[in-house]
């Protein structure tokens, strides 16, 4: 079964090719904007998964006689108050951002997934109950639910995972049940119901493929959501503990006095920040008018 | 419209009914005991060392659903939601001398947000693909992605060093000077605003396209009506319908970044307070500030709700 089922418009001719290297050539033509994305959302891939390998300095390498140096040809991005290579860290800190980014929105979305076909499908009490659930959980902020979390908790990366994935998964929940409710009374289903198809069977065979679209792009943006609000609590000093180099939190805690002598430490990792979340929004943008026309705005 | 607004209230119960279920348990989420945790880190105060005392300041001498139902009957019978372990002032009488300064620092924010948005937004529509949409477009997608706490960092940081210009950290109560207060929290409203704006214009622009393309406007048009009163008087006022509910949908955002700012501007608000009980275990202010924050998105929204009849007589209250 294809993934990406292509619109009508464009399948002039079967394609030799996978479903992805079609979705990869329609994004590039058709989304310009969205193929930056995602040429963005690569490098910062690539970035977290080889840190290791790219930085020059170790994460914590401390060097006191290179306290607050410029970025020179030895320290692209300058150093810190402590002498640590801010290029590293934040190459180091792609791959906390990567780590809590993935981990995180396939787990916000395994629960959308798992709350939105059930209740979608099911309707009726359970869905009513549950939607209610669904409404008080998201009077919250997502920021004010991790502080409190934390708390109770202790900061650690598998507690803002945790929360993080709970928080976007209940929220998203929306998203995929109503394009569940939209394939629920389509002839197949119905089909396969007369059928005597078990409900499993129903929700894994018809409903899960057909509502794969806006599963992925739900995915996408989740990725650059978590990133976003991951940054913001390390930045009021709830997230992933220092010394660990967190995007968010190189801009909180003492390195901030030391903003005032040394600008570059304010400037790189918001700019990494911003730019990362760019691409992916970009790319989550483009993929939904691409993957999923239902949910396309006017352009 | 009444029974409208009745029946509204009454859908209210049960997420708010779930809304303090979940802020109850999120607190008692702790493995092991709150307490042992509390004296083994040394984390209270010290009139309160003893057993006994603390945990009935934390009311944990009960099974759980009678602690649900004291905490809930002592709220909604009392409007009585505990008191600080630390100082000797209920949490509500706390939480009620901070709310207005993020209560106004939110509105402020709103302000701004609707103020740049709107404008930019019908712009964009009906100057579909020119380089104003262009620029209007590229200006909210990025601001998408710009975290507030760096752009507050920033706007700290660079007119310090090149101007040596910092903002006054010693805040000034509204009722002192409300000139200086609102000067104060213009800064603060003025990053949060912008970063909120992204969405809502993306919404207006979408919103403006589609009722621009209407039968009733090209009628407008073709009764030879000026493009002000076509755009404003009859695409806008519909197209604005859903940028409202988006209002709504923002509110929990909105409040999320208002404790980014009161953190970064040192503005005493209930963000900070929320941040301050958190870093002295204050859980009887924890909860509070969290129930009360829940209950006020539950709240706008309703108000959101409610508003639709205002801007849209076809909205029947059914």
């Amino acid at each position: 079964m294809s993934v990406t089922a292509a619109p009508a418009e464009t399948s002039a001719a079967p394609s030799p090719r996978g479903p992805m290297a079609n979705f990869f050539i329609r994004l590039v033509r058709d989304k310009p904007l969205g193929a930056i994305g995602a040429v963005i959302f690569l490098l910062f891939l690539v970035c977290g998964v080889f840190a290791d390998v790219l930085a020059p300095y170790g994460i914590n390498q401390i060097s006191p006689v290179n306290r607050l140096k410029p970025p020179s040809a030895r320290f692209w991005l300058g150093t810190d108050h402590l002498g640590r290579d801010m290029l590293s860290r934040i190459l180091y800190g792609a791959q906390l951002s990567v780590i809590i980014g993935f981990a995180a929105a396939t787990l916000a979305t395994v629960i959308s997934v798992v709350i939105g076909i059930v209740t979608g499908y099911l309707g009726g009490k359970v869905d009513l109950i549950i939607q209610r659930v669904v409404d008080a959980w998201m009077s919250f902020p997502e920021l004010i639910i991790l502080i409190v979390v934390v708390s109770v908790l202790g900061p650690g990366m598998i507690q803002v995972i945790f929360v993080l994935g709970l928080t976007f998964g209940i929220g998203g929940s929306r998203i995929i049940r109503g394009a569940v409710v939209s394939v629920r009374e389509q002839m197949y289903v119905h089909s396969a119901q007369s059928m005597g198809a078990s409900t499993p069977r129903i929700l894994l065979q018809h409903i899960l493929p057909n509502v794969l679209p806006p599963i992925i792009v739900l995915f996408t943006t989740r990725v650059g959501a978590v990133i976003l609000v991951e940054s913001g609590l390390s930045f009021l000093g709830f997230g992933v503990p220092p010394p660990a180099p967190t995007w968010g939190g190189m801009l909180s805690g003492t390195g901030r006095t030391y903003m005032y002598m040394a600008p570059w430490l304010a400037l790189a990792p918001g700019l990494c920040l911003t730019l990362v979340v760019y691409g992916i929004n970009v790319l989550g943008d483009a993929m939904r008018d691409l993957l999923d026309p239902r949910m396309r705005g006017s352009r | 419209m009444r029974a409208y607004v009745i029946r509204r209230l009454l859908a209210l119960i049960p997420t708010l009914f779930f809304a303090s279920v979940i802020v109850f348990s999120t607190v008692r989420l702790i493995p092991g005991d709150i307490i042992d945790m509390m004296i083994a880190q040394n984390d209270i105060a010290a009139d309160k060392t003893s057993r006994e005392q603390l945990e009935q300041a934390l009311g944990l001498d009960q099974p759980m659903y009678i602690q649900y139902f004291r905490w809930m009957g002592g709220i909604l019978l009392r409007g009585d939601f505990g008191s600080s372990l630390w100082q000797e002032q209920s949490v509500i009488g706390e939480i009620m001398e901070r709310l207005p300064t993020t209560f106004q620092l939110g509105t402020m924010a709103l302000l701004v947000a609707l103020v740049v948005a709107i404008p930019v937004g019908v712009w964009s529509a009906i100057r579909q693909d020119t380089w104003g949409d262009y620029l209007g477009r590229s200006f909210s997608i990025l601001m998408l992605a710009v975290p507030s706490f760096w752009l507050g960092t920033i706007v700290m940081v660079f007119p310090a060093i090149w101007w040596g210009i910092s903002p006054e950290v010693k805040f000034v109560p509204f009722w002192q000077d409300p000139v200086g207060n609102m000067l104060q929290l213009s800064l603060p409203a003025l990053i949060l605003g912008t970063s909120l704006s992204a969405i809502s214009m993306r919404m207006t622009r979408t919103m403006m396209l589609e009722v621009l393309r209407q039968d009733y406007v090209r009628t407008a048009w073709a009764k030879g009506m000026g493009e002000r009163t076509v755009v404003v008087r009859h695409a806008l006022r519909n197209a604005l319908i859903p940028v409202v509910t988006l209002i709504g949908l923002q509110a929990p955002i909105l409040i999320g970044g208002t404790v980014i700012m009161e953190q970064i501007f040192v503005i005493p608000g209930m963000g900070l307070m929320l941040l301050e009980a958190v870093s002295r275990r204050d859980y009887p202010i924890i909860t509070g500030v969290f129930l009360i924050v829940g209950v006020a998105v539950v709240l706008i929204n309703l108000l959101v709700d409610l508003s639709y009849g205002l801007l849209d007589p076809k909205v029947r209250y059914r």
